[in-house]
């Protein structure tokens, strides 16, 4: 059993190149990425079967001189799954570009509008600026200071309030 | 028993699947056959559960192939609580997205994809669920995932593709790292089969174990959305349609949890890793929590708290004792009925509301008391109010902190109540704005009227100059004093509304006053009705997590059910 360095090298060199891919914001280098990534692990895979042998048949081979073929099948099954993968992630990109004529990550919208909120989270109103009947609930006119224009406003009973 | 039903939950939805994806040109067939197909696998599920309480753990090989070398399908305690649970709610989310469907058209969600894609998805899960080997293990996610991606951007609108394509990149990067696990896994030990793994990853060395757990950890972590892997959830989950968003809350981060708790358990009982779970279930609950109370819509919200309330089912893995585990998986049924209700509810307040922002809904307990009562019991309950089952889940998982003594495992009791109340400040928030508050603010259907001729009044400033004036002329002339602030809410609300793709303003209008069908408010009543009941049924509940948590923590049963009496190769 002699180690080989190709196969490491291998499997890092597209681990890192896909990482890389991965990292961009353009859609169809994430996609690359992805399919190296991918190309990358069934390697992984495929070492993981240890050394090369003959093709595992039954009454081709030796049993002493064959390949494991589990990894193999895995292999097989992985593949099929990042085939059908790509093929959802090339249509969403597609779709992308349609819509909006961009392929690469959106940004959240609702995300950046909760982040760009003042710390006071008063329904970012404050309710002694709207006239009375848009206040939420609790906020009836009970300022003192308020009270003069508001009653101008509302037609407060006169005299209500503190003068 | 177990050796014919066992494949069943698989086998009928991806069956099913099949044949609703023939008729797809027949609505009527569709919708009976997925109806039928859910109802089965939930009769199925309840059947298993029975046989694995009563008579222990089995296991089926597909195929007939001896035990090492064929797929294995284990059912245990746990495999089939969560086989019930999660076909429970998926039939409740299927009947209220026929509900809608019925009402809608289908126009924003095709029917005759959702269908297929629905119970594809459920066979993904149910096979997550029962998988015996790692590598199946994979392939369930796969299928699920698969099935997630094609219902997140159903109907394709920008919003949905911008959420999907987040969800779809992280969801491919968690498998691979799971992929690369199971090799290394394989490379290590020469073998995928769960049973066994469970013995030789204990004679394999200290270094390549903590290796290959971190691996498996940080890929189911990322599925079950635990901090700090948790960012892609609030992002993609509030963007789809609301039976779809329902499902995968109740679901999918549920089956990364159950991974995580095999993982735990099962492959590496040592805790090697458990000091750095219990954080990473600390951060989990207060960032999440502090999230959702940040929030203003109520989806989003509810995403929050999701990621938030994974925190203690995690707390109670990471405490590796039998009370931690029990408290544990009881969560796990607790909060998948819970998030599954209150997204359904988030649906129909979107209906009934035009909106899921608290800014924009007001009043909603006076339109629709029955609504406001479907938000209110859920919503205690998530927060953890006795004596709901929320409570009971959290108190369990509390007193197993006690019990286990340790520094880290008061924090963590201190982090879950902390985490409690703000769950019940984050839900209250919406109650009194969205339910309780006066529609103070014009309702929904002004709303959108105002900011569609706001909105027009901008989006063309050459044609209709004059109206925009006149409006503003308008609210001067009311002597009111307008200010800036309003305005800009104005302006808030027409951006809103003007986002939204597809929906032209003057459509929000129609959408607010459409009625709730009775289908859908019927299918959400159940699922309430369901979550109230976890409360009565609490006691043989939590018995049955005690008991799948002492087959667990012993990991014999499991063993034996796989391989029998005889020696493990």
């Amino acid at each position: 059993m002699t180690p080989t360095i190709v196969f490491p090298l291998m499997i890092g060199g597209l681990y890192a190149a896909g990482v890389y891919l991965l990292l961009d914001r353009s859609l169809t280098r994430v996609l690359l990425g992805f399919v190296l990534l991918g190309n990358a692990t069934n390697l992984l895979l495929l070492s993981a079967g240890g050394v090369a042998g003959l093709a595992p048949i039954l009454g081709y081979s030796d049993a002493d001189e064959i390949n494991d073929p589990l990894p193999q099948a895995l292999i097989l099954t992985a593949i099929v799954i990042t085939f059908g993968v790509s093929a959802f992630v090339l249509a969403i990109i597609h779709r992308s570009w349609r819509l909006v004529r961009e392929e690469v990550v959106g940004t959240d919208e609702e995300d950046r509008r909760v982040a760009a909120r003042r710390g006071t989270d008063a329904d970012e109103l404050d309710p002694d600026e709207l006239a009375p009947e848009d206040r939420i609930a609790g906020h009836a006119d009970s300022l003192s200071e308020d009270v003069e224009e508001l009653a101008d406003d509302v037609d407060l009973p006169a005299g209500s309030g503190r003068r | 028993m177990i050796e014919v039903l066992a494949p069943l939950p698989v086998l009928l939805p991806l069956l099913g699947a099949a044949g609703a994806l023939l008729a797809s040109g027949h609505p009527t067939f569709q919708r009976t056959l997925s109806l039928v197909v859910l109802t089965a696998v939930l009769a199925v599920s309840v059947v298993l559960l029975l046989v694995a309480d009563a008579e222990g753990a089995g296991a089926v090989s597909v195929g007939g192939w001896p035990v090492p070398l064929g797929i294995v399908l284990v059912v245990d305690r746990l495999s089939a609580l969560m086989l019930v649970v999660a076909s429970t709610v998926a039939l409740g989310v299927l009947v209220f997205a026929v509900g809608q469907g019925a009402a809608d058209g289908s126009e924003e969600t095709p029917l005759s994809i959702f269908h297929p894609t629905f119970l594809v998805l459920v066979a993904g899960v149910s096979n997550a669920f029962l998988a015996g080997d790692l590598f199946n293990l994979y392939v369930g996610f796969e299928i699920l995932l698969m099935a997630s991606y094609v219902l997140l951007t159903l109907g394709g609108t920008a919003a949905r593709i911008r959420g999907g394509i987040t969800y779809v990149v992280v969801s491919l990067t968690s498998s691979l790292v799971f992929l690369a696990a199971i090799a290394l896994v394989y490379a290590a030990t020469g073998t995928v089969n769960m049973a066994q793994l469970a013995v030789r990853l204990g004679e394999l060395p200290e270094g390549t174990q903590l290796l290959l757990q971190s691996m498996l950890l940080i890929a189911f972590g990322i599925k079950a959305a635990v901090f700090p892997l948790s960012a892609w959830l609030p992002d993609s989950y509030p963007t789809a349609p609301a039976p779809v968003t329902a499902v995968f809350a109740g679901l999918l981060t549920k089956v990364g949890v159950y991974a995580i708790i095999r993982t735990q358990t099962l492959l590496f009982p040592g805790g090697a890793l458990d000091e750095l779970l219990m954080w990473a279930a600390l951060a989990t609950m207060l960032v999440g929590i502090l999230g959702a109370v940040a929030q203003s819509d109520l989806r989003r919200m509810l995403s929050f708290t999701l990621v938030s309330h994974i925190g203690y089912m995690v707390f109670g893995i990471a405490l590796g004792t039998a009370a931690g585990l029990a408290g544990a998986v009881f969560y796990v049924a607790h909060h998948i009925a819970i998030q599954t209700t209150l997204f359904l509810v988030a649906g129909l307040v979107e209906r009934q509301g035009g909106s899921t922002s608290v800014h924009r809904l007001g009043g909603l307990a006076r339109r629709s008391p029955m609504l406001a009562v479907l938000f209110f019991v859920p919503a205690m309950n998530l927060a953890g109010i006795p004596p709901l089952s929320g409570f009971i889940g959290k108190l369990g998982l509390l007193q197993a902190g006690v019990a286990e003594g340790s520094v880290l495992a008061f924090t963590l009791v201190a982090g879950g109540v902390v985490t409690s109340l703000l769950t019940l400040l984050a839900v209250a928030r919406v109650w009194t704005r969205a339910f309780w508050r006066p529609a103070s603010q014009p309702p929904a259907e002004e709303t959108a009227a105002a900011a569609a001729a706001d909105a027009t009044a901008r989006r063309r400033p050459d044609d209709e100059t004059g109206d925009a004036t006149g409006e503003e002329g308008d609210g001067l002339a009311d002597g009111r004093p307008r200010t800036a602030l309003q305005d800009a809410w104005r302006r808030h609300t027409a951006v809103a509304l003007a986002a939204e793709p597809g929906l032209p303003p003057a459509a929000g209008a129609v959408r607010a006053l459409r009625p709730l069908p009775r289908t859908m408010v019927g299918a959400t009543t159940a699922l309430v009705a369901l979550t109230v009941a976890l409360t009565g049924l609490a006691g043989p509940l939590y018995g049955l997590a005690d008991r799948a948590s002492v087959d667990l923590i012993d990991r014999t049963p499991y063993i034996t059910s796989v391989f029998g009496t005889e020696e493990v190769p």
